[in-house]
């Protein structure tokens, strides 16, 4: 039986920063670009705590601090949704072209 | 030599997170995404859990899970879903992206199979009991500027989201 290593762990992390990037590139609804950009986020956590593991414990110091970006990316990010939304009563990313000219 | 329950639970747990994050981009209903990825992160707590990570396993489900999931779960309920669910999903340059994304994850692995002999069998057993302990000093001491420099960052967070969603100021 294979044992468990670190490359399995950055396997499903790369799996799961795979489909996040598919959903902000093809996805039209805002709120679930956000869910994926939170997927990201969390990808990039699994492999700072996997990381951790081979030296010493920064690397979960470090996925804290990434989730509390995460944190204040959501609130700033649904503030700019409901903004939008009251302006265009749409919550597609195709429509949101307010600085093009 | 791992014990088979740590295969096991890991395939499990893997299963669980990847399968879940498939169901957040491809349900058409935004409440349906945010209860998979809900599962997802519940998921991903318990690889932490099996990296020796019980402070973050236990940060990831109160904060995450707990937290950020009811503020999406909100604005969810404040925006109106009925006319976006009648609408296309996906945009019409999907195929490109899809591409792009699968490239980079081919990138990935690529990356990591070629590079895997750096960290084969250098896993070290990090301390279970003192692991909070640890983690305090470090975010008290190393990072102690990083720290501070986080709390004014929500503090920012806080005000921009008040901004954002008020109608006037």
């Amino acid at each position: 039986m294979v044992p468990i290593t670190t490359l399995h762990y950055l396997v499903v992390a790369a799996a799961l920063f795979v489909l996040g990037v598919i959903g902000v590139l093809t996805r039209r609804n805002v709120v679930i670009v956000l869910m994926s950009i939170e997927l990201i986020l969390n990808a990039v956590n699994l492999n700072l705590v996997a990381f951790s593991r081979l030296y010493g414990l920064h690397g979960q110091v470090f996925a804290i601090f990434v989730i509390t970006d995460a944190a204040a990316e959501a609130a700033v990010g649904l503030g700019i949704l409901i903004a939008f939304f009251r302006n265009k009563e749409t919550v597609n990313v195709d429509e949101v072209d307010l600085l093009k000219w | 030599m791992q014990p088979v329950a740590t295969t096991f639970f890991f395939y499990f747990l893997a299963a669980v997170t990847v399968l879940s994050g498939v169901l957040v981009i491809t349900r058409r209903n935004p409440v349906h995404s945010a209860l998979a990825l809900i599962l997802a992160l519940l998921g991903q707590a318990g690889l932490y859990l099996m990296l020796y990570a019980p402070f973050v396993a236990g940060v990831q489900i109160i904060l995450y899970a707990g937290g950020i999931m009811v503020l999406f779960l909100f604005v969810i309920m404040l925006v109106s879903i009925e006319k976006s669910q009648k609408e296309e999903q996906f945009n019409n340059m999907w195929i490109v992206g899809l591409l792009a994304a699968l490239a980079l994850g081919a990138l990935f692995i690529g990356v990591y199979v070629k590079g895997r002999d750096l960290f084969a069998g250098r896993e070290v057993a990090l301390p279970e009991q003192s692991n909070t302990q640890q983690i305090a000093i470090l975010l008290y001491g190393n990072y102690m500027f990083a720290f501070e420099i986080a709390s004014l960052l929500l503090l920012v967070a806080i005000i921009g989201a008040v901004v954002m969603a008020k109608k006037r100021i």
